[in-house]
């Protein structure tokens, strides 16, 4: 059984360490602050102004100043702080944010990251993105394996236009956790009940499999 | 005290001309210029460009200039949120500058700062540093960016004195405060603004120096983009 986006939030959790400034990207990204451990303490960035982070508000209690970089409306929590963009591009630039944690179209295995544009398609823009890979020393990609097409998104080569090159370290999937190595997918960790097989056909680019590979523990 | 205050959006925008260049600050619709991007629309300015974070959602922020085709070209980070700007970019009638948001905000403070150009990590290898200096620092490569040039920054603040002094609220700051000084004329507008005294020097973010019209925006809609709560038993 692949794991589910909450489950891929779930695993990412555990990356988390006391005392992380940690800035997440949106989609699955969003989702891993519901998983960190509440024993430990973290605070989220949001590029957009605001350390310290905190849950949705509740109903009536939403402001329309107080928004994340998804632009939800969000809470602050205290020890919190707010400022402008410039200041938290220093916080990204600056490498004081110690895990980057963000989606993407395609992956090749020399860490290269495509993630913001489809020529011709769809045209979103980079927003941040491109500030966090280029300076981020912790990048963790969160991403399904496969594309709707059911084609790999972990290649040889990306074929998108480029995020940023050389960047990714970690790649956490529905089917498995994989580290950019030596210029190759070195497999760490397989979701329950997937296969080698399965992560090997969904691999387009070089797997290294070595020894026994443990199932993810979530 | 150098007085900055004007009585009203039409007065802030007085000298704002076709072709011109335009700063606007915001992150989606959060602390957008709401009266002056209103009077833009009123003005019916053709052929401007917009340095703005983001492209508004199609009827509001900056869609309504979208709308009535006013923009001849958008420089921004992220434009996710508005068809209408997708479908004007992809059949080629909005020409369109996508750049990284960190760049975005420092060719705002470098334009403010007297800075003419820059190195940033962002984007080297990528699109985005084509036709651009590359030079390496520290072992990492990087590429020049410059400083923005604009006519006017139309900036939002919360508070505001009439010396110009600004405060902002929350994360309706962003590019706000990068903005103001950047153009050849910054026009804050602010929901309270009071006489010069009130506010504490000590909490002022932006200094009246960086800003030469202020005026009270007649209303703010304040539109939430995506509306996220939580229920009270979680």
């Amino acid at each position: 059984m692949s794991l589910s986006k909450e489950q891929i939030a779930q695993r990412i959790a555990k990356e988390v360490k006391n005392g992380y400034y940690v800035n997440l990207g949106i989609g699955i990204p969003t989702l891993v602050a519901n998983f960190v451990r509440n024993d430990i303490e973290v605070e989220f960035q949001s590029e957009n102004g605001v350390l310290g982070m905190g849950p949705f508000p509740y109903e009536g209690e939403e402001d329309p100043d107080l928004i994340n970089a998804g632009k939800q409306t969000i809470t602050a929590l205290p020890g919190a702080s707010f400022f402008d963009s410039a200041t938290s591009f220093s916080m990204i630039r600056g490498q004081h944010v110690d895990l980057t944690i963000l989606g993407a179209m395609e992956v090749a295995q020399n860490g290269d990251i495509a993630n913001w544009k489809i020529p011709g398609k769809m045209v979103k823009g980079m927003g941040g993105a491109m500030d966090l890979v280029a300076s981020a020393e912790n990048i963790i990609v969160a991403m399904m394996h496969t594309n709707r097409a059911g084609e790999s998104k972990l290649l040889k080569k990306c074929r998108l236009p480029l995020t940023g090159v050389n960047c990714v370290k970690k790649i956490v999937t529905n089917l498995a956790v994989l580290e950019i190595v030596d210029g190759k997918f070195k497999l760490l960790e397989k979701a329950p009940g997937v296969s080698i097989e399965d992560i090997k056909t969904a691999t387009e680019g070089d797997l290294i499999v070595e020894g026994n590979i443990p199932e993810m523990n979530l | 005290m150098i007085n900055k205050t004007v009585s009203n959006v039409s007065e802030a925008c007085k000298g704002v001309k076709d072709g011109m260049t335009f700063m606007l600050g915001g992150f989606g619709l959060s602390g957008i210029p709401e009266n002056a991007i209103a009077e833009l629309v009123a003005l019916n300015v053709k052929n401007v460009t917009c340095i703005s974070n983001n492209a508004g959602v199609d009827d509001f922020g900056l869609g309504l200039l979208l709308q009535k085709r006013q923009i001849k070209k958008m420089i921004s980070s992220y434009v996710g949120e508005n068809a209408e700007f997708e479908r004007q970019m992809l059949s080629g009638e909005l020409e369109v500058e996508l750049i990284p948001q960190g760049t975005l905000a420092q060719r705002c403070k470098a334009a403010q700062s007297g800075i003419p150009a820059f190195y940033t990590p962002a984007g080297y290898g990528t699109e985005v540093a084509e036709g651009k200096e590359s030079r390496e620092f520290n072992g990492k490569m990087h590429i020049m960016e410059k400083a923005f040039k604009a006519d006017f920054a139309f900036v939002k603040a919360w508070k505001g004195d009439e010396a110009g002094n600004l405060i902002f609220k929350g994360t309706a700051r962003n590019f706000n405060p990068n903005m103001c000084g950047a153009a050849n004329i910054t026009v804050a507008e602010v929901e309270e603004l009071v006489p010069v005294g009130t506010l504490d020097p000590n909490h002022i973010h932006i200094p009246g120096i960086f800003v030469q019209r202020i005026f009270k925006g007649a209303r703010y809609e304040k539109r939430i983009e995506q509306l996220t709560v939580r229920k009270r038993d979680q």
